[in-house]
């Protein structure tokens, strides 16, 4: 070799050496830190291995602090059976079934190559959900991107759908749902983050630790190449600087069909029995897996490097730890069952190696060729990275943004006036149809899907002999959580929480992904500090565990954040999908009702951004006893079939919620503004605790009386298909308002393609 | 008196809708076996369902490495001798690739991955995939491809026309560019039928737009018991 091979002997002899820590993102103290724990200067393939470790991606230094909340304020369950802290929280939905699920973010990749930085944002949160021993199931993707009408959208966006659609189709996951949404904060910082949900039975569980000395460490799955090197903590942890160079080399490049490959293989050898520990590479590649398995497990690990099957034989000692290169897997399996599990690695065409042993040594020890080129304690790159506590202060603008609410915006005040806004408001971007990217994903593989987008929430057959199944929604208004940070991520929560109660089933757990600016910024730290608290806080009132999720900071341009933007994403259990809430009108005569107190709120709401471009003022006041309510009438409505389709209540409010409801069906409705409440605020207010539901009159008695033990406000509004194919409502100021479907829908399907195809 | 039917249903590497042709042919009343694409063997099943999915990761061109699978001996010459096969998409591109069916299956004109629930006629009710139907009813089944638009020569499109081999047409709207908007073709004999949208994803109401899709699977059975 003609490249020298810098060894822990030759760092012992020249501790001098001056090492590009700042390079790789470390601090000086953090340098200085390794430096301490070891005694001596690390190698340069040890300090590849803190630099990716240590970073903000993998090590939560700034978040870790806050985090912790989610444990502290964890309410009362006997459905966590996997917490926070490994690759996924499990949760218990009975009949011997789990469930795992999490939401991550790939943004920053996502923004530098569209394609391949969606694509691999799915194959990692895949991966992370198979790792805990289940079978992916379906995939969901919040996406923020800025103004729909800029240029870059226009390249960002075709890039990640295309690459969500190439990867998840290939891949076999049905995508059941997400968000998109638009708004100029997110010009140059998009928000792709990727959701997974897996099954299992509770005897499937594993776990990602290395046990049982003497135990080989297995390699298997694609080759290393040099794509994604220092993924994590270039991009991830690093904000873009206009005209800097281009960083594409660290985005990774993905292989659906590989994962393909690998997600059978892995689930052939766990039923098999043949595996004591399992963890999937993804960001920090080989340094996070062998780190986080020694670490977790005996304490120890051998591991010969020269062993790892390569793409780029010219690669570096140092550039194969820190390689992100995708579909790769790790395994901890005995001796004796060594053969077997490369046997059906075979059988999968997945190339497999021993690459190391658990030793007892308390020490991972990476030898290259013969030297040692690594000698750490494992528990030290991946556990005891530097802990941050970051300043944060209320910003100074938070007064004046609060104080300048929506009250002072002109508002409409005729029916004619009411109906342009209407139809304004849907064919806006952020509300407009979505089917020109949903139709891009597959929603029907594995045949379980009972719901997909548009529903309020996707809606997974687990078993398919008792009809058990799962539904999953995410959630997040920005400008909310802008607004009003605390309260913001409760609002997020509410709404992910109400549109799983909505399809029909209970919520049981929530995962989230708290997308954030600089830490650095105390601005952005406060908010992230305070959304935090509201999430912990809410959780801890509606009973539903934080089992996992992610954190994603340095989304900004220069000095501009993002709107701070904490995604929520609530599990819900259904034990019988045939009973499953849908949002469309189901038949005519069918009463129309809605559920929950209407107030003038419109601060963050879609109606200020739309039509006025406006942001200030208090979000919707957010009251989980009530959320809380909504959602235990709405699943006892679906037990007792009492409602034919209901749809929850949030942006641009009720008469957005009845447009969706009637383009879904294709039926129209006849509705009245009820007495003494103002048509305005009644139908585009963005309220909290709402949801229109439609009752056949054999069941409305029952109905309403159901909503009154459970303390909800029933107000009666309209008749389904009264108005044929036309949408009216009346007493608007007087006069009645009118749309006709075609009207509506072509309105609502014009706007993405017109923008995107 | 009934003997349950065996259907095979081939896994390649990359195929996705394997599970769903299996349990399809369940609920239709048959027997699923799975079949594996490196064995060279049928194990006397009836009939075989080549199904969804990217096989080899569509690398090359769709189905064009899953036609040298070693489980495709065997099964090219059976269906020469008359066994029943269906391909179903990433099936049908694999039947084509085989030639045992006529034309190809190229990207979507409009260059996009489409997922939809599609409006189709058959137009042929006399194979044994679709005797189930009336000639002429319309059916919603889903259709999720990138690569199916079906192209052949002028000469090949207007025999399959004139011989009825024609099995399915898009109607509404044509999706991808299918020439003369076909959605699936038979062979001269009609044992081997190939079809883009998923029959197999409209068996149950719960989880398909319709139920339209399940007389593929219950055409085969009607046969070959009667057979």
């Amino acid at each position: 070799m003609s490249r020298h091979t810098d060894t822990v002997a030759n760092a012992e002899t020249t501790p001098e050496l001056e090492q590009p820590y700042s390079e790789l993102g470390l601090k000086t103290d953090e340098y200085f830190r390794i430096r301490e724990i070891l005694g001596r200067r690390p190698t340069s393939a040890e300090l590849a291995m803190y630099s990716v470790m240590w970073s903000e991606h993998c090590s939560y230094k700034s978040s870790k602090v806050h985090l912790r909340q989610f444990g502290d304020k964890k309410p009362e369950t006997e459905a966590l059976l996997v917490g926070i802290g490994e690759n996924a929280g499990v949760v218990d939905i009975g009949e011997g079934w789990a469930v795992t699920f999490k939401v991550e973010s790939h943004n920053h990749p996502s923004y530098i190559e569209p394609y391949q930085g969606a694509a691999t944002g799915i194959g990692g949160i895949v991966r992370d959900i198979l790792s805990m021993g289940a079978r992916p199931v379906a995939v969901m993707d919040p996406l923020r991107f800025g103004a729909a009408d800029h240029p870059d959208t226009r390249r960002v966006l075709p890039g990640i759908v295309a690459g969500i659609s190439g990867y998840g189709n290939c891949l076999g996951l049905p995508n059941i749902g997400g968000e998109i949404v638009f708004d100029a904060s997110y010009q140059g910082n998009p928000l792709v983050n990727a959701l997974c949900v897996g099954t299992m039975r509770h005897e499937d569980i594993h776990l990602a630790s290395a046990k049982g000395v003497g135990n080989l460490v297995i390699l298997y799955g694609a080759k290393t190449g040099g794509d994604g090197i220092g993924g994590v903590s270039v991009l991830a942890s690093e904000t873009f600087a206009e005209g800097g160079p281009t960083k594409r080399p660290a985005v990774q490049v993905g292989d659906p069909f590989m994962e393909k490959l690998l997600i059978e293989c892995t689930l052939e050898v766990l039923r098999a029995g043949l595996v004591e520990g399992i963890q999937d590479l993804g960001g920090a590649g080989i340094s996070c897996a062998t780190s986080e398995l020694a670490s977790n497990g005996e304490g120890g690990m051998h591991v010969r490097l020269d062993q790892v099957p390569l793409r780029d034989a010219s690669l570096t000692p140092e550039e194969i730890l820190m390689s992100e290169s995708q579909e790769r897997m790790c395994a901890i399996v005995t001796p004796e069952k060594v053969d077997a599990f490369l046997a059906i690695c075979r059988k999968w065409d997945v190339t497999a190696d021993v690459i190391g042993e658990v030793t007892a040594t308390g020490r991972l020890v990476i030898e290259w060729h013969g030297e040692i080129i690594v000698d750490v304690p494992p528990r030290t790159v991946a556990h005891d990275g530097p802990v941050y506590e970051r300043p944060f202060a209320r910003p100074s603008w938070q007064d004046s943004l609060q104080a300048d609410g929506p009250e002072r915006l002109a508002r409409p005040s005729t029916a004619a006036e009411i109906r342009d806004t209407v139809l304004t408001l849907v064919g806006s971007p952020n509300l407009a149809s979505k089917t020109w990217v949903t139709s891009q994903y597959d929603r029907y593989v594995l045949g379980n899907t009972v719901l997909a987008q548009p529903e309020d929430a996707g809606v997974i057959r687990v078993d398919e002999k008792t009809g058990l199944g799962v539904a999953l929604a995410t959630d997040c208004n920005g400008r909310f959580a802008k607004l009003d940070p605390y309260n913001g991520a409760k609002l997020a929560l509410a709404e992910a929480y109400r549109n799983v109660a909505t399809a029909g089933a209970a919520p049981l757990a929530v995962t989230n992904c708290l997308n954030f600016g600089s830490p650095e910024d105390p601005d952005v730290m406060w908010q992230f500090s305070e959304a935090v608290r509201g999430l912990a806080d809410g959780c801890l009132e509606l009973g539903t565990p934080v089992t996992g999720g992610n954190v994603s900071f340095y989304n900004q341009t220069g000095s501009t954040p993002i709107n701070p933007t904490p995604v929520v994403g609530v599990l819900g259990v259904i034990q019988d999908v045939a009973r499953r809430t849908p949002m469309a009108f189901r038949a005519s005569d069918d009463v129309v009702l809605v559920l929950g107190e209407s107030r003038d709120e419109f601060a963050g709401g879609e109606w200020a951004h739309v039509i006025h471009g406006h942001l200030g003022g208090l979000p919707p006041v957010v009251d989980l006893g009530r959320e809380r309510s909504l959602g235990e009438l709405l699943v006892a409505a679906s037990v007792g079939s009492l409602i034919t389709a209901a749809h929850d209540v949030s942006d641009a409010g009720i008469v957005q919620t009845l447009v969706e409801m009637a383009l879904r069906a294709g039926v129209g409705a006849l509705v009245r503004i009820p007495e003494g409440v103002d048509p305005f605020v009644f139908l585009l207010s963005e309220s909290t605790a709402r949801a229109v539901v439609t009752v056949p009159t054999s069941t409305l008695g029952a109905f309403e009386s159901l909503a009154g033990d459970h303390g909800v406000p029933v107000t009666r509004i309209g008749i389904v298909g009264a108005a044929g194919d036309d949408l009216i409502v009346e007493s608007v100021y007087g006069a009645s308002a009118t749309w006709t479907l075609t009207e509506l829908r072509t309105t609502a399907d014009a706007t993405l393609p017109a923008l995107f195809a | 008196m009934s003997v349950t039917m065996r259907i095979g249903v081939v896994t390649f590497p990359g195929s996705l809708d394997d599970r769903d042709a299996a349990r399809a042919i369940r609920i239709a009343g048959g027997e699923a076996i799975e079949l594996w694409h490196g064995d060279a063997d049928l194990h006397g099943v009836d009939a075989v369902v080549l199904p969804g999915g990217f096989s080899y990761g569509d690398y090359l061109r769709c189905g064009a490495i899953a036609r040298f699978a070693p489980v495709m001996g065997p099964l090219v010459a059976a269906a020469n001798g008359g066994l029943p096969v269906l391909g179903i998409c990433n099936g049908f591109q694999v039947l084509c690739e085989s030639h045992l069916l006529p034309g190809a299956l190229v990207r979507n004109t409009d260059l996009h991955f489409i997922c939809r629930d599609q409006r189709l006629r058959i137009e042929n009710a006399h194979t044994l995939w679709t005797s189930s139907y009336a000639e002429g009813q319309e059916i919603v089944v889903p259709l999720k491809n990138g690569e199916g638009s079906y192209v052949a020569d002028e000469s090949t499109l207007d025999m399959l026309e004139s011989e009825g081999r024609v099995v399915a047409r898009y109607i509404g709207v044509n999706p991808n560019g299918s020439r003369r908007d076909i959605a699936g073709v038979a062979n001269a004999r009609g044992n081997v039928v190939g079809i883009m949208p998923h029959p197999e994803h409209a068996v149950e109401a719960l989880t398909g737009p319709t139920t339209d899709g399940l007389g593929f699977f219950t055409s085969l059975l009607k046969g070959l018991v009667e057979a």
